[in-house]
């Protein structure tokens, strides 16, 4: 068993450690910090999968910002988690239907790294060896962004300048 | 030498989630979720030089950034019960 497995496994035990704590506890300002211990390994976990971006967005997002706006909605309803009325039951089937859909849709997936999977049959080869007479470009990760998903990158890029100009107009209001 | 530090770290990152869990005052949980950030910093590090790729330590300087930010956010709503009127108080 290589090193990489060994520190996969750990980071997938400490993963479910905190999950089992984090539905523990009742003190919410310690959920929260929890929820920053979780993504954090996740993120670490990403990083051993190759997923760099993925990784990085993980930190960013779910370690840095959602601390923060949990925070400040600790702020506004208090500390303590009120006790649920509601049954127990209903709530465990919907979670075991789902999670049985989930681990039956996992049934068809590819081994992880199998080099005949179709995401590396299909398309790939193409864009390595033809996006040089196809579209012109040396560099075939921006072939890709800019031709050949370029309707998606020009969406992306909408969402983006869209969510700049809604932080504009939301911090750059003169205080008279 | 990469793979006994890598193996302590995780060790660590265990009694640090061990302390989160447990920790009697706020003060601990916070103190065990910096040092966790800290913990997972070096982790990344290790990482890359394991698999020879020391190229991810600029993420792990990200994360050494976003632990900051949270735990000062954390310590501010702690001493003024909000994060955003601490300056009309």
């Amino acid at each position: 068993m290589g090193i990489e497995t060994i520190i996969n496994l750990s980071l997938l035990t400490l993963l479910a450690l905190s999950a089992i704590v984090l539905m523990r506890l009742q003190n919410l300002l310690a959920v929260v910090l929890l929820s920053g211990i979780y993504s954090l390994l996740s993120a670490g976990l990403f990083v051993s999968l190759d997923a760099v971006d993925v990784a990085f967005t993980e930190a960013a997002v779910g370690a840095g910002l959602t601390t923060i706006l949990l925070l400040g909605a600790i702020a506004i309803i208090g500390k303590e988690q009120t006790v649920s009325r509601h049954g127990k039951l209903l709530p465990l089937v919907v979670i075991a239907i789902t999670a049985s859909a989930l681990i039956y849709g996992t049934l068809d997936m590819p081994i992880f790294g199998d080099p005949t999977a179709p995401i590396h049959a299909y398309v790939a080869p193409r864009y390595l060896f033809q996006s040089g007479e196809e579209i012109g470009i040396p560099n075939v990760v921006t072939s890709v962004l800019a031709s050949y998903r370029g309707y998606d990158t020009l969406g992306e890029v909408a969402v983006v300048f869209t969510a700049a100009i809604g932080v504009l107009l939301l911090l750059g209001k003169p205080n008279k | 030498m990469f793979i006994s530090a890598t193996i302590a770290i995780l060790v660590v990152m265990l009694i640090l989630l061990l302390r989160a869990a447990l920790g009697p005052t706020v003060f601990d949980r916070i103190l065990a979720i910096n040092t966790f950030g800290t913990a997972t910093v070096l982790l990344i590090a290790l990482f890359g030089f394991l698999t020879k790729r020391p190229d991810f330590m600029d993420i792990a300087l990200l994360y050494a950034l976003i632990n900051f930010t949270s735990t000062i956010a954390v310590l501010k709503l702690f001493r003024y019960g909000s994060l955003g009127k601490a300056e009309d108080e």
